[in-house]
């Protein structure tokens, strides 16, 4: 069983984070982009092509992270590969004992800096769960055995602040259905958003059935909101928010301020298994922001009873 | 013959591109492929905030349209259906001799979907 699973079974409150991408500089740069935050979270993502961007292979991250004793999250989207080809992943993944896989639609070729690309999308998200499920089930999508089956943790992710609003938590429960154990939910910076998903999720049993686990991204500059809101699809940044760190004294610690507040307040929501932190920098920002919200280490928290934090 | 029929109703109608495996029926009346993504399983993250398609911002999301749509028809409850794959063997084939001869309903062997 995957660390990730074991603590969402043991209802514990988990922290996941983002790998930042990486194109170069061997396992050195695998081991610098996650050495910061390694003692507060449970796994991190290896993500996939982010923004429609080539990077190294969520596959080959995946397995990097593994060997350097940090449990990976494997992210696979259906934009770039046929079902042939994330099926091969994940097998490719299960071989070297990676379980963790968060499937997603991903962000269209148009997003990112090769354009021009073919975009795939042979299956969307919820077909690549259920894809993947029946390969832990012992079989192909062909129905071609596969032996013994691979053990997997499958998870996808939705976003609360996107629209049709009112459509997204019957959306997650349809990927509950077909497989996901785990949502890591889009990040947002409206907290009304997610409040009114998790109110919602709870109300509809969606909280019940899997772990629900908002993101928080940490940003050092009111320019990076600016291009997050601008150039990131699905994720709205209030022009509040950017005009308060604008004016601020000291614009970077008002962001970290935002970051924390947003995660506090994701935190307190009735239903939250746990947070995804994202930083786009190679810094303490996550470890800083899990201080300073008291969120314990990674084994503190497995050492001590289940209480929400 | 058919498939032209069907195309020449279908295409002024619902856009549609022939997949050759109607959903229209549970996605309110909206054809999926019409999606840049050709998602049949509900919107992606992308949608903007208006509503509108990552992709093509001119456009209101598929599926936010799919959704609305679907609320209206006694059938509403079909938009949560999991969709199979799309078998690309049928493009471009009439989706109504598909339904006739049932072609259309073959998945394959290993999808399975629990409930």
């Amino acid at each position: 069983m995957s660390r990730l699973e074991d603590a969402i079974e043991a209802a514990r409150f988990v922290v996941t984070a983002e790998l930042l991408t990486v194109d170069a500089g061997g396992l050195d740069a695998v081991h610098e982009r996650f050495a910061p935050f390694a003692d507060y979270v449970d796994a991190t993502n290896a993500t996939d092509n982010t923004s429609a961007h080539a990077h190294a292979s969520p596959l080959a991250v995946a397995i990097a992270l593994q060997q350097l004793g940090m449990e990976p999250v494997m992210q696979l989207t259906c934009r770039d590969r046929n079902r042939l080809g994330l099926e091969a992943e994940i097998a490719g993944a299960a071989l070297h004992g990676i379980e963790n896989i968060c499937c997603l639609t991903g962000d269209d070729v148009t997003a990112g800096d090769e354009p021009e690309a073919r975009r795939v999308f042979d299956l969307d998200s919820v077909q690549l769960l259920v894809a993947a499920g029946q390969m832990a089930a012992g079989h192909y999508l062909s129905g071609r055995k596969i032996d013994p089956p691979p053990k997997l943790f499958l998870g996808a992710v939705e976003n609360a602040g996107a629209p049709p609003y009112d459509y997204r938590v019957d959306r997650a429960l349809k990927k509950v259905r077909a497989g996901a154990r785990f949502l890591q939910l889009q990040v947002g910076f409206r907290p009304e958003q997610t409040e009114a998903f998790m109110r919602e999720a709870v109300d509809k049993g969606l909280a019940a059935q899997c772990a629900l686990i908002p993101s928080i991204c940490l940003v050092r500059s009111p320019g990076a909101l600016r291009f997050i809101d601008e150039h990131v699809p699905g994720i709205e940044v209030p022009a509040e928010i950017i005009a308060r760190c604008e004016r601020a004294a000291d614009p970077e610690a008002e962001c970290f301020e935002v970051a924390c507040e947003l995660a506090e307040r994701a935190r307190s929501l009735p239903g939250v298994a746990g947070l995804h932190l994202i930083s786009f920098r190679k810094e303490a920002g996550i470890a800083r922001l899990c201080q300073r919200l008291g969120i314990p280490t990674r084994e503190t928290r497995a050492n001590s009873r289940p209480v929400a934090v | 013959m058919i498939a032209a029929v069907e195309a020449a109703v279908k295409k002024p109608v619902f856009g549609c591109h022939m997949c050759g495996q109607c959903v229209l029926h549970s996605t309110g009346l909206t054809c999926p492929m019409e999606c840049p993504k050709t998602l049949r399983n509900g919107p992606c993250g992308g949608v903007r905030p208006d509503g509108h398609c990552e992709v093509k911002p001119e456009m209101r999301c598929v599926w936010v349209k799919a959704v609305e749509r679907s609320r209206r028809l006694p059938w509403a409850h079909e938009i949560h259906d999991i969709r199979p794959p799309v078998d690309n063997r049928l493009e471009g084939t009439s989706s109504w001799v598909n339904l006739y001869t049932g072609r259309d309903k073959q998945t394959p062997k290993g999808w399975h979907v629990s409930a």
